[in-house]
């Protein structure tokens, strides 16, 4: 598996395949959460008008978390992991909407978001490149600090945003789709070309895949390392602007557990979590699929702790899938 | 190579500017907004023996956990005998038990704690009593009598009640027989969910009516949000809506904006400042909100200082201040929100 990584051109027929395969599979979980959400709830899956708002529903509620799940594939991808993504979250929340930045308009706020992101995610590169810090180690750290910083700005108090043009991206729609949905279709777009057609992608793939043979191919590791936690901060700043328009207002204790959500999406979306392998398609899949079971219990009035457990089920599920695949395929190599 | 750290410090000197741009943005001036007694024409309150009050509670980043540390201090800051020793909780059970055995070590005169968990403190309460250092137990009980000197707390099923009973009587008066009546939850995990919970099931069933759907949120302005747009989207009609929390609730009301609902009314919990200003608008569907106030932290501050002083309360006819006072949950409206407005936190 591992010296297959680098001549990525000629591995891509069946790599394609493989993960058309398990987006296939993704969509028809998705498909038999419908016929679930049918069979038990057939009064409100009568009325077009609810099934469509519905439809809007499931994708507005996983546009932040997918916008977070898009940069997190990237890390994992590229051998890392980054636990910090809701505590940066909550950091760019909590900073774009203190008195200060308010005043400067939604301008200034989107941009204190994004830096804080990307400043966040640079300090996070920077001591896991150059510090030689595990990914783990540097990310939980930086967990407990932005989220400490995040309740020390905001004096552990719920910042309202009375900006209205930054509230209005949550109830704004284009084509009666909501902008919130757009802004995920547009991370996802740009990320699925940054893996697939650039320099950058095939690099990630290659240091995630074998550090050790992507250093001897020239390939300047520690520098395309601290670039993924850029990007991993960065989505968690767009993901920052999109939840502080839908709660109309930031807290320390915003996107809690988001960390897990993102990895989780992303691994049932076929992320490879020792790095070298992922898609984004699959990982917005995963996304959805979460979303979907979410809107399924809440029809269904079922309680949240039940929901949990068929979450962490789909997980295991998951991850048995590819181990078996993964097994399956290698043993087909040594006969 | 030169190229490279040529651009290194462009990035590098981009990196600086904007740091110095977002740290001149972490100023906050939020308006100050705590709950205090200032002891107008009270003789409890004459200056007496110097007290020194050691306080623990949660550091939570949690609006109402906020207050109280607030109250708190402010409450203390209204007397001239009081000093107030701050210790800091830190992030869970275990080291609020290490942070209030060095707080016994420093021998306050009493202790006010706002445990993480009442259980889990349970034994660091009995341990001051032992140590012969009275407790205030705010808010989370303690299960054994012999861990507090005074228990002061909210009523988490009175709170159920008090919702159940204004959304059963208004729909009751409206005429609506069979109600699509919604409850947006905190933490599922924690008793005092649970109990409110039950307090609303409880005085809903004496109207016959009961929960057609529950969605269990986190206390966060965003996970209100989305369990609100989740209810929202799983009850197409609904009549009225019970927010255990007003600090989820901002977020609960957005998800109302957004999905452009106004047919039912809606009731908070807790009581704060931001919810009863929208009760007085009364321009959005929150009607009301059972109170759940962080204010008992400034009484248990009043209090800790009269027992340290060995003095009771001035109404009542008992010498000392009684073991345990439950506060009432008490229903803000419109027509008292006037009157409730200095306590929102």
């Amino acid at each position: 598996m591992i010296t297959e990584t680098l001549p990525a051109e000629k591995r891509e027929p069946r790599r394609l395949d493989e993960g058309t395969i398990r987006n296939l599979g993704l969509i028809g979980v998705l498909v038999l959460l419908v016929i679930i959400g049918i069979i038990t709830r057939p009064e409100l899956y009568s009325d077009p008008a609810w099934v469509r708002n519905n439809i809007l529903v499931i994708l507005q509620q996983a546009s932040a978390i997918g916008v977070v799940t898009v940069g997190m594939t990237f890390v994992i991808i590229g051998g890392g992991i980054d636990l910090s993504v809701g505590a940066i979250i909550a950091l760019a929340g909590v900073w774009c909407t203190t008195v200060a930045t308010q005043s400067f308009g939604a301008a200034g706020m989107i941009f204190t978001a994004l830096m804080v992101g990307i400043g966040v995610g640079l300090v996070n590169g920077l001591l896991i490149a150059y510090g030689k810090l595990v990914p783990f180690i540097a990310t939980l750290a930086m967990l407990v600090a932005a989220r400490g910083l995040a309740a020390q700005i905001s004096d552990k108090q719920t910042q309202i945003s009375t900006n209205e043009t930054i509230n209005a991206i949550a109830t704004t729609r284009i084509f009666g789709i909501p902008l919130l949905v757009y802004i995920l279709a547009a991370v996802a777009a740009a990320g699925w070309v940054l893996l697939n057609r650039t320099t950058f992608g095939r690099r990630t793939v290659a240091i995630g895949g074998n550090e050790e043979a992507a250093r001897l191919a020239g390939i300047n590791v520690k520098r395309q390392t601290v670039l993924l936690y850029v990007l991993s901060g960065l989505c968690c700043g767009i993901a920052a602007i999109m939840l502080t328009s839908q709660a109309t207002s930031a807290q320390a204790g915003m996107a809690n557990l988001y960390e897990l959500d993102a990895i989780a999406a992303a691994i049932i979306g076929g992320t490879l979590l020792s790095g070298g392998r992922g898609t984004i398609v699959g990982a917005v899949f995963g996304v959805l699929v979460f979303s979907t079971i979410t809107n399924l219990f809440a029809i269904n009035n079922l309680e949240t702790e039940v929901q949990n457990m068929v979450k962490g089920g789909i997980i295991v599920a998951a991850v048995l899938i590819q181990q078996f695949r993964y097994q399956s395929l290698t043993q087909l190599f040594k006969k | 190579m030169s190229a490279l750290s040529r651009r290194r410090v462009l990035f590098g000197g981009a990196a600086v500017g904007a740091g110095a741009l977002l740290t001149a943005c972490t100023s906050n001036n939020p308006t100050e907004n705590t709950q205090v007694n200032t002891n107008e024409g009270n003789d409890n309150a004459a200056p007496g023996e110097k007290v020194v009050i050691g306080f623990s509670a949660p550091a939570a980043d949690h609006g109402w956990i906020g207050a109280i540390t607030s109250n708190a201090k402010a409450q203390a800051g209204q007397y001239s005998d009081v000093e107030l020793k701050l210790t800091e909780a830190g992030a869970d059970a275990a080291t609020q038990r290490a942070a209030i055995a060095t707080l016994i070590a420093e021998k306050p005169n009493i202790i006010v704690m706002l445990p993480y968990d009442g259980k889990e403190l349970n034994a660091a309460g009995i341990q001051a009593m032992q140590a012969g250092i009275p407790v205030v137990n705010l808010d989370r009980a303690f299960p054994s009598a012999a861990a507090y000197r005074l228990q002061i707390k909210g009523d988490n099923y009175g709170m159920g009640l008090a919702a159940g009973a204004y959304i059963g009587a208004q729909l009751k008066a409206k005429g609506v027989s069979s109600p699509v009546i919604g409850e947006i939850a905190g933490i599922d995990s924690l008793e005092l969910t649970q109990e409110r919970s039950q307090g609303f099931t409880t005085a809903l069933a004496v109207y016959g009516f009961k929960v057609a759907n529950r969605r269990a949120a986190d206390f966060t302005v965003n996970g209100g949000q989305q369990a609100a747009t989740d209810l929202l989207q799983a009850l197409p009609k609904m009549d009225a809506l019970w927010n255990h929390d007003d600090d989820q609730g901002i977020g609960v009301l957005a998800a109302i904006d957004q999905a452009k609902r106004s047919e039912f009314f809606m009731v908070g919990g807790a009581g704060s400042k931001a919810a009863i200003d929208t009760i007085t608008k009364d321009d959005k569907v929150l009607k009301a909100t059972v109170t759940y106030s962080p204010s008992m932290a400034s009484s248990a501050i009043s209090l800790a200082r009269l027992i340290a002083q060995g003095k009771g309360m001035s109404d009542l006819v008992e010498l000392q201040v009684p073991k345990e006072i439950m506060l009432s949950s008490e229903t803000i409206t419109k027509e008292n929100a006037a009157q409730y407005a200095k306590l929102g936190f």
